[in-house]
């Protein structure tokens, strides 16, 4: 599904628009911890989902090639790492859902683990 | 480019969380304008990333060199700090010593150093309790045949 | 829905034998940041994360969770399960990923 349909099944709203509401997102990562999201090797068109909202996230996004970083429960990102992210070329999301939530709803609609051991 | 070879270094700075990850991404900057396939320059990026976030998070400074020659993508980081008393221990996946603090951050799930092993054709690290450690990255270039 | 049938939805190993598995699951939190399970997680809520240190027994012990599942096939740390006996928290491990755990469990919590 496109990123703008993730931004509508999460009821989110853009922190940062880097342009591409249109990219195709196959997979999801959900993880607060960063080491994870770099364990693995990760499919590409892949969303993260966090609770985690501190500039490591976006620099482990770019490190992992991963195109848009969602944040739960209205987590909005400071400045600096909305900064570091339109450098990147990073799309954030906020969503006032849980991480809960928010996965459940994108599992729903047909969404893969973009990580996993021995895939 | 050839034959040249392209090398250089970066400082780092224990406990600068604002920078972390800062030379990492240069480098991974470095090797996509190479044209060293995505596939690799990614592996180099997580080693690298996952050794310089152990720099910052353990130890007091670092210095982070590289060298990318057409065969192979080398890293060295030389840091000091407390240095590791069990390498074997610290090598295992979910080992840590960071405080809670650092975990509060995303970081110190013990992942670090089998991360950097995964992602390197070979890797070597020393280190001496006290003064610090090093580790060596080499991620070889084959003949890319991936589409 | 009680801790054993989502542990078991979940393909999860129960790593532990005195918490009670019977205990009613009211809802689910995914979170891998303790203050963030201290500050939003409630009561009954079974526990989804990547953590395996001894402190999540301690979080889960003073919120009231029904039980941690930790994913990705992660081991916890001895202490952890030690604590985790000691304070009756059922710990379990399953092969699934964060993403996949919480969107089985999400269908299963809702039907």
């Amino acid at each position: 599904m496109t990123l703008g349909k993730v931004m509508e099944v999460l009821e989110g709203e853009v922190a940062l628009n880097t342009g591409d509401m249109e990219t195709e997102i196959l997979s999801v990562c959900s993880s607060d911890l960063m080491s994870d999201l770099l364990h693995f090797s990760s499919k590409p068109k892949s969303l993260l989902i966090t609770g985690l909202n501190n500039t490591q996230v976006v620099r482990t996004a770019e490190i992992a090639d991963i195109k848009a970083v969602v944040f739960v429960l209205d987590k909005r990102p400071d400045r600096e790492t909305v900064e570091m992210a339109r450098q990147k070329g990073i799309t954030l999301i906020v969503t006032r859902l849980s991480r809960f939530t928010a996965c459940g709803r994108l599992y729903a609609e047909g969404l893969v683990s973009c990580t996993g051991e021995n895939r | 480019m050839a034959d040249k070879n392209i090398e250089g270094s970066f400082h780092l700075t224990g406990g600068d969380f604002t920078n972390a990850g800062a030379a990492s991404s240069e480098l991974k900057s470095i090797m996509t304008k190479l044209n060293i396939s995505p596939h690799l320059a990614r592996r180099a990026a997580i080693a690298t990333f996952e050794a310089e976030m152990n720099v910052i998070i353990h130890a007091v400074a670092g210095v982070m060199y590289y060298m990318i020659t057409p065969d192979c993508i080398k890293v060295v980081l030389n840091d000091m700090g407390p240095g590791i008393p069990d390498i074997q221990q610290a090598m295992r996946e979910g080992y840590s010593t960071a405080p809670d603090w650092i975990r509060e951050m995303g970081w110190g799930a013990g992942m670090g150093l089998p991360n950097m092993k995964k992602n390197s054709d070979e890797f070597r690290i020393d280190s001496v309790v006290g003064e610090g450690t090093t580790v060596e990255i080499i991620i070889k270039i084959k003949e890319d045949k991936t589409p | 829905m009680n801790i054993r049938e989502v542990m078991d939805s979940l393909s999860s190993d129960v790593k532990t034998t005195k918490g009670d598995l019977g205990h009613a699951v009211t809802g689910c939190y995914i979170s891998d940041l303790l203050s963030d399970v201290m500050a939003n997680a409630k009561e009954g809520e079974v526990w989804i994360t990547l953590q395996t240190h001894p402190n999540i027994v301690a979080v889960a012990s003073l919120k009231n969770l029904s039980g941690i599942i930790i994913t990705n096939k992660r081991t916890p740390e001895e202490e952890t399960l030690k604590k985790a006996e000691d304070e009756h928290i059922t710990v379990a491990v399953s092969p699934l990923t964060t993403f996949e755990a919480g969107g089985l469990l999400y269908k299963l919590l809702r039907c």
